[in-house]
């Protein structure tokens, strides 16, 4: 059988083949959060963004015939929920956390509810770039059918540390996050900031979600995120609120969610639903490590109500 | 005065008045500060000073009043106004982004901000900014992990880097130790006398305005009082103005303590900061009954986490405390057996809970036990507020009632309250942080005057203070924290303010 040809060899393949195949959508959710606590707001609801996003994706490219145009309609769908978000948050005694777990439920229940139509048709996928043209090995040749949606999102970490670094926005965002009374003792209006950073972060989250239905596992149904989107949220914490540390703890997650099945691929079958629970184990121990009741986060943005 | 031949930039003001409602919070003040001069505005708390500055700065509106800037008059509407007559505000509490390097924070607060800025160009233009001045702070470095020293001066840089010529300064010394503090003023009064800056200082610090200030405004419960040359006054003068016909306290009477009874001892005391870094290392010290040794020390050099250790807040990470020689852990239980009682700083924050009422905060020592508690469950609220309304009268706390929410009291009313319920059993050792901070004169009084109390009656306490005059005013003995260690013990009869600074800033 071919799939057994590589024995051994084939996990780390499948590892890292599995890594980059399903980090994707944990690193835009991720880049998302990052960009929302930056500016000093948790927004909790990207997890129902990331379902509606795979939702209204996989409904445009089926009814449209256009993977594309699927992914920039979650985005835009994904931003609505930002800005929503944003939008609330700022009214005065609204906690961010308690809406954004209202927002999540609202987004996972429409997307369920507008969704039921979309279950059995086939939508068409997004298409991936061949890197394994050299290769004849047809286990190689699989692990580097690599979606462009990854490397726009690694291009996206990348411009977004350079953003945070040199430009006016990126320092601006983080003042608004770190101290709000400086922002605002500045001029610049402290709920605009976040707002705009809470609507783009949505943008990122739809489009991650978009990644689900259109591509990996690529079929709309309602297990489909089983969680990333809250997992992505453990993750910035863990990635210490830097986008390339995102990018990085993404493909950890990616690559524990891809024990289970690539174990499997070489025939051992035990402790299956063991290795699938891998990256919400993982998520777990980072939480253990990294909260102490001797001290606070290192890197947290002053004003962030979780840290606070 | 329109000959602009110096950059420094003269301001008045006149008849200055401030309405909130039925409340005058400042009437006719009317202040002139000549341009390359240090001026100190000196005030009790609520004096008006912040109002008189926060009107001048565009944060309110007078009610009254004109602001003349270099003999013209004008109307500053808002901070950007001020900031556009070259008015500058360095505050109290720092406005710097703490995760922003220095550097970051400097070019960010530019109005001119690029929107990409060129890391190598502006560096360079920064580091030669830093030529011309006499501050130097590093650049590269995130602000939070900046001396509290650099960061006032990264503040003051600010001001200058933005070009503000005048600026007014809100005790920029209070959290800096002697030597950092003369430094800095040292530097800024070079400044203004080669007419490059006008500076207004607002502080309590007679020394410093003996030492660096040009001329002097005082201000009395929202009035103007007067003003002149330091040189044409006396520090008690300039007392007298401030605080009226009140005296200045004297230190307070003190029986002597016969017993040489160690009663608190801390051994060897490790503990951590909320970074898991060390903040306090090897801390021993022994306090005797019927003493109180003083912990000075510039803020941030372990001393609240020291406190936060003793009164529970804080796990040690090595070492013991003993109490009349016996182990003492920081629970209720052991607390409540070792007669052991605290006054955090910032009362609202560390011991109440500010939405219970004030008979409620007032039992918290004693809900347990009868007769407030019966059969070790039942609260019964009539015990409760009987106790609270005797401990309101006998401590003055200004309330409207033993029902009303804590948070609802001022300041002096809330320290009050947690001191009625702190001392009035028997009280064997006694932790005291920063007692006073933010009161005004009479609660200040009151409230020494009941430690002192606690000391000849017996317990022995600990008080940790910022202010240095409180240390030498109250302690028997004195320590000094520096960096989490304790770098000087002695009594207080061999010792000086200058002595107690040097150890503060870390000599030995």
């Amino acid at each position: 059988m071919a799939v057994t040809e590589l024995g051994w060899t084939g996990v780390p393949l499948a590892m890292f083949a599995g890594a980059i195949r399903v980090s994707t959508p944990f690193l835009f959710v991720s880049l998302g959060e990052c960009l929302t606590e930056k500016s000093g707001r948790v927004n909790l609801g990207l997890e129902g963004t990331l379902v509606f996003g795979a939702m209204s994706a996989y409904a445009i490219a089926y009814l449209t015939g256009s993977p594309w145009l699927g992914v920039l309609v979650a985005g835009i769908a994904g931003s609505c929920f930002g800005a929503i978000h944003g939008f609330i948050s700022k009214l005065p005694k609204v906690n961010d956390v308690a809406l954004g777990i209202a927002l999540m439920m609202f987004g996972t229940g429409s997307a369920f509810f507008l969704g039921k139509s979309f279950i059995q048709p086939q939508a068409p996928h997004l298409p991936s770039i061949d890197f394994g043209f050299w290769t004849s090995i047809p286990q190689l040749k699989v692990a580097l059918q690599i979606n462009p949606l990854f490397f726009v999102g690694l291009a996206i970490a990348i411009a977004m540390s350079w953003m945070f670094r040199t430009t006016r926005i990126g320092l601006i965002v983080r003042m608004t996050g770190d101290s709000s009374a400086t922002a605002l003792a500045m001029g610049y209006s402290v709920d605009r900031v976040r707002l705009l950073a809470t609507t783009v972060g949505g943008f990122l989250a739809g489009v991650g979600g978009s990644f689900l239905s259109l591509y990996y596992p690529g079929a709309w149904n309602e297990g489909l995120s089983s969680g990333q989107g809250l997992m992505a949220v453990a993750l910035v914490i863990f990635a210490r609120w830097s986008p390339m540390m995102c990018f990085w703890a993404a493909l950890l997650f990616g690559a524990a969610g891809a024990i289970g099945p690539a174990l499997q691929s070489i025939g051992i079958s035990q402790g299956y639903h063991f290795f699938n629970a891998a990256p919400y184990i993982l998520t777990l121990v980072i939480m253990i490590v990294s909260i102490s009741p001797k001290r606070s986060l290192r890197g947290a943005p002053g004003e962030l109500s979780i840290t606070r | 005065m329109t000959d602009k031949t110096m950059p420094a930039v003269g301001l008045e003001t006149v008849g200055m008045t401030k309405i909130f409602g039925s409340l005058v919070a400042l009437e006719d003040a009317s202040i002139r500060v000549a341009p390359g001069t240090m001026h100190a505005l000196l005030g009790e708390n609520g004096a008006g000073k912040s109002t008189l500055v926060k009107c001048i700065m565009g944060f309110y509106q007078p009610t009254r009043g004109k602001i003349i800037v270099d003999g013209v008059e004008e109307i500053v509407r808002n901070p950007r106004d001020a900031m556009k007559l070259k008015l500058g505000m360095v505050y109290q509490h720092f406005t710097l982004v703490p995760s922003l390097t220095a550097a970051e924070n400097l070019v960010i607060s530019r109005p001119d901000c690029p929107s990409i800025v060129n890391w190598t160009a502006e560096l360079a233009n920064l580091e030669a900014f830093l030529d011309r001045m006499p501050f130097k702070v590093p650049l590269r470095t995130p602000v939070s992990s900046l001396s509290a020293g650099e960061k006032q001066k990264l503040e003051i840089l600010k001001q200058l880097y933005l070009d503000r010529r005048f600026l007014i300064l809100d005790e920029p010394t209070s959290v800096l130790t002697p030597g950092e503090a003369d430094e800095i003023l040292g530097l800024l009064r070079d400044m203004t006398r080669a007419g490059e800056l006008t500076i207004l200082m607002i502080t309590h610090k007679f020394r410093e305005v003996n030492a660096y200030c040009d001329e002097v405004s005082v201000l009395r419960r929202g009035k103007y009082v007067g003003s002149g040359k330091v040189s044409d006054l006396t520090t008690d003068e300039m007392a007298h103005m401030m605080i009226g016909d009140t005296k200045l306290r004297e230190r307070s009477a003190r029986v002597e303590q016969g017993a040489d009874r160690t009663v608190l001892e801390l051994s060897a005391l490790f503990a951590s900061d909320d970074e898991g870094l060390p903040a306090i290392a090897s801390v021993d010290l022994k306090v005797k009954a019927g003493e109180i040794v003083g912990i000075a020390g510039v803020s941030g050099n372990g001393q609240s986490e020291l406190v936060e250790v003793l009164s529970g807040q804080r796990d040690l990470d090595d070492g013991r405390i003993f109490i009349n020689g016996q182990p003492f852990e920081p629970t209720r239980q052991h607390m409540d057996k070792f007669k052991v009682f605290g006054l955090p700083e910032e009362p609202l924050k560390n011991a109440t809970a500010p939405r219970l009422s004030v008979a409620e905060n007032m039992a918290m020592r004693s809900f347990d036990k009868p007769p407030i508690s019966q059969n070790g469950w039942w609260l019964s609220p009539r015990p409760m507020k009987a106790k609270a309304r005797e401990l309101i009268a006998q401590y003055r706390v200004k309330t409207p009632g033993p029902d009303t929410p804590i948070q609802n009291l001022s300041g002096g009313n809330v320290q009050r309250a947690v001191l009625a319920r702190e001392l009035s059993g028997d009280v064997e050792v006694l932790i005291v942080a920063n007692p006073c901070f933010g009161l005004d004169f009479a609660s200040v009084a009151d409230i020494r005057a009941q430690i002192i109390e606690q000391r000849n009656s017996g317990a022995a306490v600990l008080l940790v203070s910022e202010d240095l005059d409180e240390i030498l005013e109250l302690s028997d003995r004195v320590a000094v924290m520096s960096e989490g260690h304790i770098t000087y013990v002695s009594p207080i009869g061999e010792t000086d303010r200058n002595t107690i600074g040097h150890a503060m800033a870390g000599g030995h």
